[in-house]
């Protein structure tokens, strides 16, 4: 899984490490080192050679017929000399790019010119110098072994440059692509690094380069160990391939390999891909598949026959092992191997998954870092389920809460409370269309959205459920009926595609934990809205003189009626306050889903639930429902992540096995107020 | 003679509420007993616990002989064991003819296979009419019993209980909005079924109590406050306390 | 007093009769048996519109007579064009690829039909091995028995937890809801092995009568659709007009005071829940040839309540309400959407009914609550009355 990660991460990595380097040159060859030419200018060159030519003309040999051994010295002398224009010869002397003219034996970098010639280029300045024709000039080509030592000393050099951002940039490209050669001057590095956010960066690398070339199993070991805590993703990618395993076979015991486990066929390993192994290496012959053998039967049909057997008679399998056992005899057919004789091959072997990597002690610490990082990795899972499961829960909080109310309030179910939701949607919608600052048009759609939907609500309850006072079943059928003309209508006027709800750009993004954790702002955001009218709920219900008579009516209408409550204007408040909060929590929702006609018709089973499950009359209720099926659906999804469909179908049958044991749900009103 | 019904320490819970604490009764096989109180004395809840429709926190309830656990039961087993109960308010199915409701009350298997198979024979069809003319709506089997009269309605829910053939009657307020003479009539009914089967009956009429001549048992906040003749019990300082002294 | 059956139903006999009237009549304008005035398309629909027919007294009984609002009778309908379906689809393709087989050099082993059948039908979900619950489909008494008793047993199960734990009233409309959400997406998975959401398809060919032209089969289906509406329509009759019909009308109007004269609601309750279901299953196994594709969308709770609303804008608690209420709307429903109904200019505004008539549909039904609650029976029973008086 990880592989096409890194050959990813390499492609991007290579490029920026070249355009870097010719940036640098780019930015100081020209300026600074006229300057120093006059500076540094050496009497004995009078050709006022650069002071790099200068060094590397005294060390021509070395240059020019590098070798491993001779390298080192040039290197020191180009870095001791610490000029800007060194790295960018290195780097391009490591690449091949630096020429020597034949004539004098002065170094340049070449560009194609016209036909054969090539433009020289001052290795010192960068500057064109002149036209040569390629037979007077010899490119370099330093062996592999010099160009390793070459781009060790180059990260040296960069892992040490003055810069903060370019040590940055050198610590990129290790991370991207990770090298031999950059352990030691990495390690060096480290004593002098003086910013503490680089220092940790390097102290870390250095950890997880010595994984993969760390000089002794020991200090690869005790690299492997320290991640057994880490998240991050290029730790694993570090060990990942510390653990790649082929399968392998052997008569006997397996040796002289890293065995990660033996195989038994047909348990471990399907019997087939064990044999096709011993068939690929000629250990064993073929075995002919059905299809084989059936192709074999028709080639060889004879006047009606096979094998002696007639055709028409082929209409099961084991005529046809038997045809094609006569044919093997005649020797028409190559033979086929039947269950026993492959089982009989099978047995002779041992089969294995071998590691890669040999040293043992390395893969057994690779193994176990890995398992103690997936157990790591499964907590932050966790913790981000428990993420998930509140931001959802938050969502359904909302979107169930008016219902409860109302359904508490006036104990009738409204099937249109998900047309509710859709109408704040889409006001948040033709907001954004008249005013283009989105942070301003969601300040404007929250507060109008409640007050659309609250007076739909109102209107609702006014027009039809006022009229079907405690006939709970009929208004149930007549909000639904409200249900799809609301939902028709706004399909004829908005179509039937996804209209957007842009959030604005300050909600655009994540709260990044770490590499396994991380919330959008937007779920953020809906979660503390959830948490507002959470509380404001809690206060208009508990400390206000409304709150007072909702409760009353909730529990005991008649009383509360006869004790000069109003229960007609309670029931409209409710049903406002009810409709209003699904307006807002239209909007909320919309910020995320798409907008479109059917936006309600996906909550409202979702909300019915969560009433359902949380019990009726009481906001914490609600909370407790939403935050069951909430976080029911993550964890559901979470061993079933690949079918969201197959989560909710086993939602839904929790759910209806919950209500068995709590059927008035998690908080029921208990006495003669809950009634029959 | 062993008790029918016999009620032992039950006590139960509302909210806080208590609405029955420690209360222990008990009833003979033939017998008629009045059970008054104030209101929230308990009545109601202990009828609820009798038929199976509260289940208390703690305590016993035992039926008939050998005695059966009421508290396993279900509302429906518990009056398949023979306890009938009117409701203080007369609940009739108003959709369905007297007939139709005498004929559901009616003895008989309970499930719905039989209910499908159900004919009315003869002697059903007998029995019905014995117990139209005992409750006065002789006239009315054919009438929906939504179109009877208040009272009506009482005699049907009466006749009901009564064409249940219970071993136990429990009689809520059965005179409410009744004319004196269809009192009267009820008296002399509950006395009667009292002489083959137990009857229990909660009312706060004074007047319709004396006339059953009949142990009283009052109820105050859960439990027996005092139990006797009703001469006996009006005596008593602290039932004076509870009805007057508030 | 006679208490015969007929003398206590006397809509049967009107109902039957008109049955038999609008179905003679249907053939003898058929293209294929009679001057073909009516086409095989309406032919179907016609036959369809019966079980829509029988499938709404199913929800008259379980609503309208015993008060529970079932939300989910729509699924056992699907569920029972599914059981069918895949016999109709396994017998259908093993035919076909029998046939594409016979020209094959060597004859064709059991597996090998196997395995092309199941390439054959589940290639649209990427499959290609028969699933388990395909295991039967080879055998249509077996799979005529699942109609019956896969929806029986899965409303019998729900029934059973719903009921006993007192779920009554809006709850267990919810609940009902929820459980065919659930079925349906379960269905619209690929691996539920019934082909996600394509469904089963081609189901108007029938096995073994692909020479039968489509204009006899409709009218084949159409007699029996007549046939089961009818018989179901006797047979609820005759269930709610005895003493269980009481029992159930009582426990619609007062479950409580039911239950203190010693009947089991329980049990009531889960006997004409599971007989319902059983009714609207075949009620499924008939329309689903007809339709020709059956799919979880059809299952989807959506389904179940414009059930509902059939019943009650025809009138429920009577069983000829729910059949003219089935009947009228979900007519009208195919005129209105089928792009037949004119457009209506209204000068500023031209309204399509392909797009309004859900919207019209919506509030015609608000309106039916609130002012004719006992929908159209309802007035039609007031008319008669003042007749008589």
């Amino acid at each position: 899984m990880l592989r096409p990660i890194l050959i990813a991460a390499f492609l991007i990595a290579t490029s920026p490490i070249f355009a870097l380097a010719q940036d640098s040159s780019a930015e100081t060859g020209a300026a600074s080192v006229s300057e120093e030419v006059i500076v540094d200018a050496t009497p004995e060159t009078p050709t006022a050679l650069g002071p790099l030519q200068a060094i590397l003309q005294e060390h021509r040999n070395e240059v020019a017929k590098a070798s491993r051994r001779t390298v080192d010295e040039v290197i020191d002398a180009v870095r001791a000399a610490k000029l800007p224009q060194g790295l960018t010869f290195l780097e391009r002397w490591g690449d091949r790019e630096l020429w020597q003219r034949e004539e004098d034996g002065l170094f340049f970098f070449t560009e194609k010119a016209d036909g054969q010639d090539l433009t020289l280029i001052d290795i010192d300045t960068g500057e064109a110098v002149g036209t040569i024709s390629k037979g007077d000039i010899k490119q370099l080509k330093p062996n592999s072994g010099v160009r390793t030592v070459i781009a060790s000393s180059l990260v040296a050099s960069q892992l040490e440059d003055p810069d903060p951002a370019r040590r940055r940039q050198a610590l990129d490209a290790i991370e991207r692509r990770a090298e031999k050669e950059h352990l030691e001057p990495l390690r060096a590095s480290i004593e002098t690094e003086e910013d503490p956010a680089i220092k940790a960066r390097k102290e870390r690398l250095l950890r997880v380069i010595t994984i993969s070339f760390g000089q002794t199993t020991e200090t690869r070991v005790d690299a492997i160990r320290s991640f057994s805590q880490d998240l991050s993703l290029d730790a694993r990618a570090a060990l990942n391939p510390l653990v790649v395993t082929r399968i392998g076979y052997s008569e006997g015991e397996p040796e002289g390999v890293n065995v990660a486990r033996t195989l038994t066929p047909g348990k471990d390993i399907s019997r087939e891909v064990a044999y096709k192994l011993l068939v690929d290496d000629e250990k064993a012959i073929a075995a002919r598949t059905r299809a084989e053998r059936k192709a074999a039967l028709e080639a060889n049909i004879e006047d009606g026959t096979v094998g002696g057997v007639p055709v028409s008679e082929l209409s099961s399998q084991e005529a046809r092992d038997r045809a094609y056992s006569s044919l093997v005899d005649e020797g028409k057919a190559p033979p086929f191997v039947t269950d026993e004789t492959m089982d009989a091959e099978l047995a002779k072997y041992t089969f294995y998954e071998a590691y890669a990597d040999s040293n043992a002690e390395v893969t057994t610490a690779a193994a176990e870092t890995l398992d103690s990082i997936d157990q790591y990795v499964g907590l932050n899972r966790f913790f981000s389920l428990v993420l998930d499961g509140l931001s959802l829960a938050s969502i359904y909080f909302l979107a169930a809460i008016g219902l409860a109310i109302t359904f508490g309030v006036m104990g009738v179910i409204n099937m249109a409370h998900g047309e509710f939701i859709m109408i704040g949607a889409y006001t948040g919608y033709v907001v954004q269309q008249i005013i283009p600052n989105y942070t301003v048009s969601i300040l404007v759609a929250l507060p109008l959205a409640f007050v659309i939907a609250a007076a739909a609500g109102i209107a609702l309850e006014r027009l039809v459920i006022r009229h079907l006072a405690s006939r709970p079943l009929e208004t149930l059928l007549a909000t639904f009926g409200v249900s799809i003309a609301l939902q028709q209508i706004a399909k004829n006027v908005f179509g039937t595609q996804a209209r957007p709800l842009t959030s604005p750009s300050w909600l655009d993004g994540a709260w990044v934990i770490n590499d396994v954790v991380a919330v959008s702002y937007i779920r953020i955001a809906i979660f503390v809205l959830a948490l507002v009218f959470f509380a404001l709920l809690l206060f208009v219900l508990n400390r206000t003189r409304l709150g007072l008579e909702v409760r009353a009516v909730t529990q005991n209408p008649r009383m509360a009626s006869s004790m000069g409550i109003n229960p007609d204007r309670i029931n409209m408040l409710t049903f406002g306050l009810g409709s209003g909060i699904a307006g807002i929590a239209g909007v909320a929702i919309g910020l995320f889903a798409k907008v479109t006609s059917e936006l309600g018709q996906a909550y409202i089973v979702q909300s019915f639930m969560t009433v359902v499950v949380g019990g009726v009359g009481n906001i914490w209720g609600t909370l407790a429902g939403a935050t069951m099926i909430g976080f029911l659906q993550k964890v559901i999804e979470f061993f079933n992540p690949s079918n969201t469909l197959a989560a909710q179908t086993y939602m839904i049958i929790f759910i209806i096995i919950f209500i068995q044991f709590r059927p008035k749900g998690i908080i029921a009103l208990k006495g003669r107020a809950a009634g029959d | 003679m062993s008790a029918l019904l016999e009620v032992l320490g039950v006590s139960v819970t509302f909210d806080g509420f208590r609405a029955i604490n420690d209360l222990s009764f008990s009833i003979q096989p033939a017998e008629l007993r009045a059970i008054i109180g104030p209101n929230g004395a308990g009545k109601t809840t202990f009828m609820d616990i009798v038929t199976g429709k509260t289940r208390p926190d703690s305590g016993r309830v035992q039926f008939g002989t050998p005695p059966v656990d009421l508290l396993r039961l279900r509302e429906s087993d518990i009056a398949r064991i023979g306890i009938g109960r009117k409701f203080q308010r007369p609940t009739v199915f108003e959709a369905q003819t007297v007939f139709d409701n005498l004929s559901m009350a009616l003895r008989n298997e309970r499930s719905p296979f039989s209910a499908l198979g159900y004919k009315a024979g003869k002697s059903d069809i007998e029995r019905i009419e014995e117990i139209a003319s005992e409750i006065g709506l002789a006239d009315h089997l054919k009438r929906l019993s939504g179109e009877l009269s208040h009272g009506q309605k009482q005699w049907l829910e009466i006749g009901m209980l009564l064409a249940q053939d219970p071993q136990l009657l429990l009689v809520d307020e059965p005179a409410a909005g009744m004319t004196l003479g269809e009192r009267e009539h009820t008296t002399d009914l509950l006395v009667r079924t009292a002489r083959t089967r137990a009857v229990i009956v909660v009312e706060h009429d004074m007047e319709f109590v004396r006339r059953l001549e009949c142990p009283v048992t009052v109820l105050h906040e859960g439990s027996v406050l005092a139990e006797g003749s009703l001469d006996h019990v009006t005596a008593n300082p602290e039932v004076i306390e509870v009805y007057l002294g508030r | 007093m006679k208490n015969t059956f007929l003398a206590r139903n006397p809509s049967v006999l009107v109902f039957i009769l008109l049955l038999a009237v609008i179905t003679l009549l249907a053939t003898v304008f058929s293209e294929a048996y009679g001057t073909g005035l009516l086409p095989t398309n309406y032919v179907k629909i016609l036959g369809k519109t019966l079980c829509l027919c029988l499938i709404a007294i199913a929800m008259d009984l379980v609503w309208g007579y015993c008060g529970i609002l079932s939300l989910g009778h729509f699924a056992f309908f699907g569920l029972g064009g599914y059981m069918i379906g895949m016999w109709l689809m396994y017998a259908r393709t093993e035919d076909i690829v029998i046939a594409s087989m016979t020209n094959a050099a060597l004859p064709p082993t059991p597996d090998e039909v196997r395995d092309a059948i199941g390439t054959q039908i589940f290639g649209v979900v990427g499959g290609s091995d028969v699933p388990l619950v395909w295991s039967f489909a080879h055998s249509l008494p077996i799979q005529l028995a699942l109609v019956v008793l896969v929806p029986g047993l899965l409303a019998l199960v729900f029934g059973w937890l719903a009921f006993r734990s007192r779920v009554t009233g809006v709850y267990l409309s919810i609940l009902t809801q929820a459980m065919t959400l659930a079925l349906s997406l379960y269905l619209f998975q690929n691996d539920s092995g019934l082909r996600g959401n394509n469904g089963l398809s081609g189901l108007q060919n029938i096995p073994g009568l692909t020479d039968a032209p489509q204009s006899v089969l409709s009218i084949w289906f159409m007699w029996g659709s007549a046939l089961a509406l009818g018989l179901g329509y006797v047979f609820a009759a005759w269930m709610v007009s005895g003493k269980f019909g009481n029992v159930v009308k009582a426990i619609r109007d007062d479950e409580a005071r039911i239950r203190f004269l010693g009947y089991s609601v329980e049990a009531y309750k889960l006997f004409i829940f599971t007989v319902t279901a059983v009714i609207a299953a075949i009620a499924g196994a008939i329309y689903y040839p007809q339709a020709g594709i059956v799919n979880p969308a059809e299952i989807a709770p959506i389904a179940s309540i414009y059930l509902a609303v059939w019943v009650a804008i025809g009138g429920r608690g009577r069983l000829y309400g729910a059949v003219i209420g089935a009947a009228l709307v979900s007519l009208l429903s195919s005129w209105f959407t089928g792009g037949q109904a004119p457009d209506l200019p209204l000068g500023f505004y031209t309204v399509q009914w392909v797009d309004w008539w859900q919207v019209l549909l919506g509030l015609s039904f608000v309106l039916v609550t609130l002012f004719a609650p006992r929908g159209i029976a309802g007035m039609f029973d007031r008319l008669v009355r003042k007749d008589a008086a």
